[in-house]
């Protein structure tokens, strides 16, 4: 392994980092630069370290290319830590106002830490490790590209970074899921593109005639987040050294944009390609095919067609045109079709097989998944009707919904891939503890009925405080009554996150052991109980 | 605005047409009779061997 161009481009990077530190316009970009800086200070040493100047043994290039899966593996269960235990206390600020920690550590700026840590660094590094894993066995091929992958990898782990240091120093574009500033944008942009040529590539040079539908899947997320990414972060920044951008667009065309960026993020980032993740999983660990394959076709068009213009539906009742409204409500009534075709083609592939959700944990803990997919696709189309929306719109429902969403759906789904591929990676013969997984499964749903139904019932709760008025036409509440009276159920909401984040500790212990090679020995789930050696004697 | 009201009526119907026939023709290729023998064989795929040939 040598890297020297790499590292002298690292190096560069350190040094441009710090020149950008040093003529900064504002001190914001003076202080991420430094970060930056420190950053890649640390990754040149890193890579200086791992620098050997033996002449190179020639590579046999056979098998996969398994160690960045193995990475992205490890960082998924790092950042899915972090995500949530950032979640649990942004829950807390909200409940004791005491927890805001002034000047980083404020609800404003954890609260897009929370969203961004979850969502691109879990649920990001999930897909891109699974997808490498999932690409490379439906095509019967090598990544494409060679050491691309481990850019695409890094430079991803280094946009979370600047991402996440950003809001913390308080630099944010302010557009929900995309609140990196212009810089941090174009980095991505970058990354991106990179990740674009490894998987196409990848499928251009398969051995395998057809493209497997997860792959559909996964190629739709990553073209689709292209074009999202880039249209929404149209800027123009201030200065060239400064943190401070305007969004190319004014007035409605740019609240648009964003929720035309913002649903599409849910749809083809935590639907499609999590859909990609259960199109292969599923099968493989219940080890029968997908239950319809032309289902999964038609499921796979079905969603991608009709997503993308369901964006307005955020935006109902605001200056947005009616019909724009009205378009974005029928369109997402009409994707429960797509969406309950594919959560029955993944319940219906264990058909014939149902024991498994008794004796596997993994099988049960996707079955809950898909499970949630479905009840989460039911419950968005229902809030997008503008009567229901009328009442849910800013409320904590909506808060309840994204949740069941991403804890049920996204979580259940990602967990449930890493317990299969990491034995796999690591050629364990199995996890660590079996058991272990079905304590995970338990604490992960109680924590998610807890949120998601305290959420139902304080976001309806105030929906309604909200809007209730006397005979004389006057607001029966002030909005600090209903923030009061929402204490109990934002106590009980950390809770449920509390729950969630046992359980995915419950993983990471369970992950690390397996990846240090220890099994811990236990009874198989499912084979009849051992009889302990009866020490009493048969009376004579 | 010349170019949004001239982008927009071809939204409204070319556009419409095209997207809808696309879709609905992807269907009828996906249930077509001959297409049950591939999905089932595309549907192995993942169950298949782990391992890649040997490059030469």
């Amino acid at each position: 392994m040598t890297y020297g161009p790499q590292t002298i481009g690292v190096g560069l990077f350190a040094f441009l980092a710090l020149l950008g530190a040093a003529f900064a316009a504002d001190p914001l970009f003076a202080q991420h630069m430094g970060i930056l800086a420190i950053v890649l200070a640390i990754a040149t040493v890193v890579m200086l370290r791992r620098q050997f100047f033996a002449p190179a043994k020639t590579k046999v290039d056979t098998g996969y290319m398994d160690e960045v899966v193995r990475y992205g593996s490890i960082a998924t269960m790092a950042w899915g830590i972090v995500g949530l235990l950032v979640g649990v206390v942004v829950a807390l600020q909200l409940a004791w106002p005491a927890f805001n920690i002034e000047p980083w550590f404020t609800f404003g700026r954890m609260r897009p830490l929370h969203t961004s840590a979850v969502i691109f660094a879990f649920g990001g590094n999930a897909l891109i490790a699974t997808s490498f894993y999932v690409v490379q066995r439906t095509s019967r091929a090598r990544l494409f590209g060679g050491d691309l992958a481990w850019f695409v990898f890094w430079g991803y782990q280094l946009f979370i970074v600047m991402a996440a240091t950003g809001y913390l120093l308080g630099i944010t574009q302010s557009r929900e899921y995309a609140e990196p500033e212009w810089y941090v944008d174009l980095w991505l942009t970058v990354v991106w593109v990179a990740y674009l040529v490894v998987f196409l590539g990848t499928i251009l040079k398969r051995k395998e005639p057809h493209i497997y539908v997860a792959n559909w899947f996964y190629l739709a997320f990553i073209v689709t987040i292209a074009m999202l990414h880039v249209v929404n972060n149209l800027a123009i920044p201030v200065s060239f050294l400064g943190v401070k951008s305007y969004s190319a667009f004014a007035g409605v065309q740019d609240a648009l944009t964003q929720w035309w960026y913002g649903h599409n993020a849910v749809g083809f980032f935590l639907t499609a390609g999590f859909l990609g993740m259960m199109y292969y999983f599923v099968p493989k660990q219940a080890a029968r095919p997908i239950y319809s394959y032309r289902l999964s076709i038609i499921h796979f068009w079905a969603l991608i067609f009709l997503y993308i213009w369901a964006g307005p539906h955020h935006l109902h009742y605001t200056a947005l045109p009616d019909w724009a409204q009205t378009l974005g409500m029928v369109f997402s009534i009409m994707l429960w079709m797509p969406s309950w075709g594919g959560m029955i083609n993944g319940l219906m592939t264990l058909s014939g097989a149902w024991d498994k959700i008794r004796t596997d944990p993994i099988i049960r803990m996707m079955v809950a998944a898909i499970a949630f997919y479905g009840m989460s696709t039911f419950e968005g189309p229902v809030m997008s009707i503008k009567a229901v929306n009328s009442l849910s719109h800013y409320t904590d429902w909506t808060i309840g919904h994204v949740h069941s969403g991403a804890l049920g759906w996204v979580g259940l789904i990602s967990f449930a891939a890493i317990y299969h591929m990491v034995p796999k990676l690591w050629a364990r013969e199995r996890l660590y503890s079996v058991r272990m997984v079905t304590w995970h499964f338990w604490l992960a749903m109680l924590g998610i009925v807890v949120y998601a139904a305290v959420m139902w019932v304080s976001g309806i709760m105030q929906g309604l405080m909200w809007r209730e008025y006397d005979a004389q036409g006057f607001l029966v509440y002030s909005f600090a009554e209903t923030v009061q009276a929402m204490f109990p159920y934002y106590v009980m909401r950390a809770i449920g996150g509390a729950l969630y984040l046992a359980g995915a500790l419950i993983m990471a212990f369970n992950i690390t052991m397996t990846i240090l090679g220890h099994q811990r020995e236990e009874q198989p789930i499912g084979a009849p109980v051992a009889k302990a050696p009866s020490s009493l004697q048969p009376a004579e | 605005m010349d170019t949004y009201t001239a982008m927009r009526a071809f939204a409204d119907s070319w556009a419409l047409l095209a997207m809808t026939l696309f879709f609905f023709g992807v269907v009828i290729f996906a249930l077509r009779p001959g297409g049950r023998n591939a999905s089932h064989q595309a549907a192995q795929i993942p169950l298949i061997d782990e391992h890649p040939e040997p490059r030469p």
